[in-house]
């Protein structure tokens, strides 16, 4: 019998945390892969966040350690300083990264640490029962903008690839989508550059991965993911935002 | 041990955690104390160690904690509002039981304060700061030399309990020079990477997971009591506090850090008075050294305990001395430093009333 397709090296076996439907799946599976093909797992360090992905240490099998809310840039940064040898990747929601953890993102980009940070955005605050987040689309519903995202009161949705790509230290800086078997196809090339420029020290490397959260957006699954082609994508468009020599 | 070299304390603070085998720090700067990581500066690249200036205090104590989690010596230093910033890391890195050293050179508070040296942030350091049931060693040297002696002690105790230990000076410890003869190098050819660290599962037959969480409360009452457990056994073994002319006292000063400096003077000058005083000097704020002032209330007629802020250590000394004997307070505020004449003053006072 031909093995065509399997449970990627990394991937424990155990049941996830995650709703059904939630796209955390694929996003640790595009990891997994990854790490498996780029012979990463066991060099590497996986710095968890605080958010829905906070047991992510169970689901991949790597060394790992567990961030505070919004640290994990920072707390990558510390291992990689001092064990330059350790593959380190920050796994980070949207309120992780880019809200609590914006300071610590934008100065590990400006500092070029050899970190990848993978940045999922579904647009709320997953764990906590969807509260707006800096990635909120305007006039979205959410626990905390119950009367859907005003700009007046709340400011705009935030494109945290575009304010990277505007600094000198990131290598690689990219967003994909998981919404569709081709733009999850074109995640996993995304992620193999954002991982390419840490194993070839060129610098820092963050790919958004826009995903959904149909247990807060009220959504089925496929709905879901058709909301992120219908509303997302408009405004968080996939893209390669910045390529360094060498990436490639 | 080399020879004697005149050094500003801050600076000493660098050399001795270099010496000691520190290979990394991370810190953000803050008056009155950026001696200390100026000299990180120079020093480690040379060695090809690692120095980094962090964004915020937030960060730098996150990258400690980081890097804590592979094994290494680690260390930030800052000062009075830069600590309170870095308390919820202190409290992750407590449940994770990793080791790293912290740096307080205390100035006066609350809120932006002052420069002025000051000890308003015993509490902080030896209750807590952060969240959680959680404790962290606390050292606090009173002469420069002392200074240097401990950071090697600090480093050492880190790694033993995999706990962080707080070196607790103030911004005069951190602005006056003195002579000071450091320990001999360690050797840093010898570290090993710990089989906890996380740093890729590498060989290993399992891999490392460093984290504070447990979903469970059962779970998390488990890694409670196993704190409390290392907590006991620090208790046990790692009190540490001068006594100076104490043998025949009839008095005494309790006081730490400068105030204890300050104080050797004052005994120094009650006895040539004829007043039998003497100083206990708690090396270690926490553990606290209960025991010995518990013992010595039996012999004395008071203790006046002395510091710079409004008597933070005096529960800790209340509590020691369990009603036994009168416990008197007199301490300076925001950043103003007493005299061994102001000390001196309050002990005659008291010595006056109890007639």
């Amino acid at each position: 019998m031909k093995i065509i397709y399997k449970k990627p090296e990394p991937i424990t076996k155990t049941h996830t945390t995650y709703c059904p439907g939630c796209p955390h799946g694929i996003a640790h599976r595009l990891v997994a892969e990854l790490l498996e093909e780029m012979n990463l797992t066991k060099k590497a360090v996986i710095v968890w966040p605080v958010g829905c992905s906070v047991f992510g240490y169970y689901f991949i099998g790597t060394d790992a350690v567990e961030a505070a809310h919004g640290r994990a840039c920072a707390m990558a940064t510390g291992i990689k300083r001092v064990h330059p040898e350790s593959f380190v990747i920050s796994y980070q929601g949207d309120g992780d990264l880019a809200s609590i953890g914006i300071a610590e993102t934008v100065h590990a980009a400006a500092r070029g640490e050899r970190i990848s940070v993978v940045y999922i955005n579904n647009g709320n605050y997953g764990m906590t029962g969807g509260q707006m987040a800096p990635t909120t689309l305007l006039g979205q519903r959410t626990t905390t903008t119950p009367y859907g995202r005003d700009a007046k009161l709340n400011g705009f949705p935030l494109h945290v690839p575009e304010m990277l790509a505007a600094i000198d230290g990131p290598a690689y800086i990219a967003r994909a989508a998981l919404d569709s078997p081709q733009h999850i196809i074109q995640a996993k090339k995304f992620l193999k550059k954002a991982f390419t420029a840490q194993t070839k020290d060129l610098g820092f490397s963050l790919v958004e991965m826009i995903s959904a959260c149909p247990t807060n957006w009220k959504l089925s699954p496929v709905e879901a993911m058709e909301r992120i082609r219908r509303e997302v994508l408009p405004v968080f468009p996939i893209g390669e935002f910045k390529v360094a020599k060498g990436v490639e | 041990m080399g020879e004697k070299i005149l050094m500003k304390g801050a600076e000493v603070i660098a050399e001795a955690a270099i010496r000691a085998g520190c290979m990394a720090f991370f810190g953000y700067p803050i008056t009155p104390q950026n001696e200390t990581p100026e000299y990180f500066s120079r020093r480690m690249p040379q060695l090809g160690r690692v120095f980094l200036q962090a964004e915020s205090e937030v960060a730098a104590i996150n990258m400690v904690y980081g890097a804590a989690c592979t094994g290494t010596r680690v260390i930030t230093t800052s000062s009075s509002p830069g600590i309170s910033l870095m308390q919820e890391g202190f409290s992750y890195i407590a449940n994770s039981n990793v080791p790293c050293v912290v740096v307080n050179a205390m100035r006066g508070g609350p809120g932006l304060g002052d420069i002025a040296p000051a000890q308003a942030d015993y509490f902080q350091a030896t209750k807590g700061g952060g969240h959680g049931d959680y404790h962290s060693i606390v050292i606090a040297p009173h002469t420069i030399q002392e200074e240097a002696d401990l950071m090697f002690d600090a480093f050492d105790l880190a790694d033993k309990y995999r706990i962080m230990v707080v070196v607790l000076v103030d911004g005069l410890m951190g602005q006056m020079m003195e002579p000071v003869e450091f320990k001999d190098w360690v050797d840093v050819k010898k570290f090993k990477t710990p089989e906890w660290a996380t740093v890729g599962q590498g060989d290993r037959d399992h891999r490392n997971i460093i984290t504070s969480l447990s979903i469970l409360a059962e779970g998390l009452e488990k890694m409670n009591l196993h704190l409390q457990e290392k907590y006991r056994k620090i208790k046990e073994n790692e009190v540490r506090y001068e006594e100076y002319k104490m043998d025949d006292a009839e008095y005494a000063v309790t006081a730490f850090g400068t105030v204890a400096r300050i104080s050797k003077t004052t005994v120094d000058m009650a006895r040539k008075k004829g007043i039998k005083l003497g100083l206990i000097r708690p090396i270690t704020l926490w553990p606290f050294p209960t025991e010995i002032i518990n013992k010595r209330a039996e012999q004395l007629k008071f203790f006046l305990d002395s510091e710079m802020n409004e008597g933070q250590m005096l529960e800790d000394v209340k509590l020691a001395v369990n009603g036994k004997k009168p416990v008197y307070f007199f301490g300076k505020l925001g950043g103003v430093v007493p005299t061994a004449e102001d000390i001196l003053k309050e002990v005659e006072k008291h010595i006056e009333g109890g007639k």
